[in-house]
């Protein structure tokens, strides 16, 4: 029998894969592929709640999720574009301008 | 039984390609990995009754999301391998560590919110495509256009910059030679 528990452990462990790819990726792009799969680790809890209380809010906040992700996605590689247009190279490291 | 079944396979198969998007040195590899494990995460969707969510995770992740990524990784070089320096993988690893376990704990202890009443219950008598349309066009419709809004600012965003200057900067000259250039030739 799978429970809530369940889904919010594999919520929780898939969220601590994409915080270790946060904290150990140098290169933007697969800084970007992190954060995807952090907000997908959301949505799969979002989900499993709206099941297992039966309630429907759980979802929309989902699909809502969906959407702030897809236009992050679209305004990130735009930038992301323009970066590497001009220094050559998306690593983070090459970002700090202000050497404080 | 079917369900327990699924869910650990999808589980697995999740865990595994995330694994890979994370660790793999070639960002080609990371992209087809985060690929796949978007199609198994809609899996999930699927198992939680969420049909329209499971269709709009593969629809719009493993279509949109990635497509744009494969579009914007022609203009970034993503043959060689991502070089990166870590100078201290301990303390990552202990970090992420620490936050997995306390992130469990919480998870596992008691939920103290039993008494949770549902909002908008979810009916048997309609489909779940249309039992969410009938909560997202009534009480959500604000957050709705606002959304709606969002992507088209987005979608402007995203054309404007990835559009600057690409008539002159196929070559990737950096912004230097782009004003030389310039000046030459008028």
């Amino acid at each position: 029998m799978i429970t809530l528990t369940h889904y919010l452990v594999l919520a929780a462990l898939l969220f601590c894969i994409a915080l270790v790819g946060i904290m150990r990726r140098k290169n933007l792009l697969m800084l970007f592929f992190a954060t995807e799969i952090a907000l997908n680790a959301v949505n799969i809890a979002f989900a499993a709640i709206s099941k297992y209380y039966g309630d429907l809010t759980g979802q929309l906040f989902a699909f809502f999720i969906i959407a702030v992700a897809a236009s992050e996605v679209a305004v990130g590689l735009g930038l992301l574009i323009i970066w590497y247009k001009r220094r050559g190279n998306i690593d983070l490291d090459s970002l700090q301008s202000m050497k404080g | 039984m079917v369900e327990a079944i699924a869910f650990y396979l999808f589980a697995f198969l999740t865990v595994a390609m995330f694994t890979i998007t994370v660790m793999s040195k070639n960002a080609l590899y990371a992209m087809s990995a985060l690929a796949a494990g978007m199609i198994f995460i809609s899996a999930f969707f699927f198992l939680l009754d969420a049909d329209f969510l499971g269709v709009v995770q593969i629809i719009v992740y493993s279509g949109a999301v990635m497509a744009v990524y494969a579009f914007g990784m022609m203009f970034l070089d993503t043959t060689k391998d991502v070089k990166e320096k870590n100078p201290s993988k301990k303390i990552v690893f202990f970090l992420s560590g620490m936050v997995a376990l306390l992130l469990v704990l919480i998870v596992l202890s008691p939920i103290v919110s039993d008494k949770v009443q549902a909002l908008y219950p979810i009916s048997h008598d309609i489909g779940n495509a249309e039992a969410v349309g009938i909560v997202l066009f009534t009480k959500y419709l604000v957050p709705f256009e606002v959304a709606a809004i969002m992507l088209l600012v987005a979608m402007i965003a995203g054309i404007i910059l990835a559009s600057k200057r690409m008539d002159e900067s196929i070559t990737l000259k950096i912004d230097q030679e782009i004003e030389r250039s310039k000046k030459e030739q008028q």
